[in-house]
């Protein structure tokens, strides 16, 4: 089976995100004064086969420590569905 | 003479500069292609500046899983002197042969200037011909410089002296704004707890020959040829 999988990586909380900042300060200047905490980061998609939506998961959680995260700096979130 | 290897990635940009700062103190330096398995004898490593596989995911995240740095592990875990320079430092923490990590500037833009420095650790291979506490004037060239760690690896790093570079606050006599990119603890530059990984953010291979203006970084390459004629004595 292949299931798609959205990594969503976002720089750990408490650490500086300039480009969060900065964001956030743009939206002020805009009028959008109810926006907050803004966080930046990325987001990768990609296809895994396996052969149970468990075996999906494991080996994405595998891929985001390996590489795809840097466990240092960052947080992911994973969210997998069957296509 | 020691026998230097200079490890190309793509996207490296500094290699000529450090081959040729190494070469200039006596070294016998050479290439070593990222495919490459080999060290070829190498007596010092170093990973040089640059953008390696373009910065992709994060600066230094692919090339730590490039052939080549299987060989760069064993000659660290060997105790073998390994250096690694911007980019270097980057795939040196991206590989966990050092600790911390390096984020983008705190301003966010790419900081290319002088900056100023102390050297507070030269017991290591790259900086046993500094005083301690020397005051140096290196270039940076970096948009992720900004070296940051969790709190108790920082406590560490300070408590065992492990801090080799630090930027340092302007005085009269240096116009520059100190910690160029928001580094924790203004750290330019560790090593591991062995003393023989360093990582250093600044480019002492662009402040090695009068003709560049500065020559502060020389200390870095005539350390090698001084470390290795001790242990070899």
């Amino acid at each position: 089976m292949t299931f798609r999988v959205h990594v969503r990586v976002l720089p750990r909380a408490g650490l500086l995100d300039p480009q969060g900042q900065a964001v956030e300060h743009a939206l002020t200047a805009l009028g959008f004064e109810e926006a907050g905490a803004v966080r930046i980061g990325r987001a990768i998609e990609l296809d895994v086969t396996a052969g149970s939506r468990e075996e999906a998961v494991a080996r994405a959680r595998q891929m985001c420590d390996k590489l795809l995260a840097n466990p240092v700096t960052e947080d992911y979130l994973l969210d997998v569905e069957s296509d | 003479m020691p026998r230097v290897a200079v490890v190309r990635f793509p996207g490296s940009n500094c290699d000529f500069d450090t081959l040729r700062a190494a070469e200039s103190v006596g070294a016998d330096a050479y290439f070593v292609w990222h495919r490459d398995t080999d060290l070829r004898g190498a007596d010092v490593v170093i990973l040089p500046g640059g953008f390696s596989y373009g910065d992709y995911l994060r600066s230094g995240a692919i090339a730590r899983f490039s052939p080549v740095m299987q060989a760069v592990q064993r000659h660290a875990a060997a105790g073998g002197p390994l250096l690694g320079i911007c980019n270097g430092f980057q795939i040196l923490c991206e590989a966990h042969l050092l600790p911390g990590a390096l984020m983008r500037n705190a301003g966010l833009t790419f900081v290319s200037k002088p900056v100023d420095v102390t050297v507070e650790r030269v017991d290591t291979a790259f900086t046993c011909d500094y005083e301690p506490e020397e005051r140096l004037r290196l270039p940076v060239a970096h948009g992720e410089g900004r070296f940051v760690a969790a709190p108790d690896t920082l406590r560490l790093l300070e408590a065992e002296g492990r801090v080799v570079l630090r930027y340092v606050a302007a005085t009269e006599r240096s116009p520059f704004q100190p910690n160029p990119n928001g580094s924790a603890n203004h750290i330019a530059g560790i090593c591991n707890a062995d003393g023989n990984v360093v990582g250093i953010m600044p480019h002492p291979e662009r402040a090695a020959d009068r003709l560049l203006g500065l020559t502060g970084g020389s200390g870095f390459f005539t350390s090698m040829i001084s470390s290795h004629q001790q242990s070899s004595t």
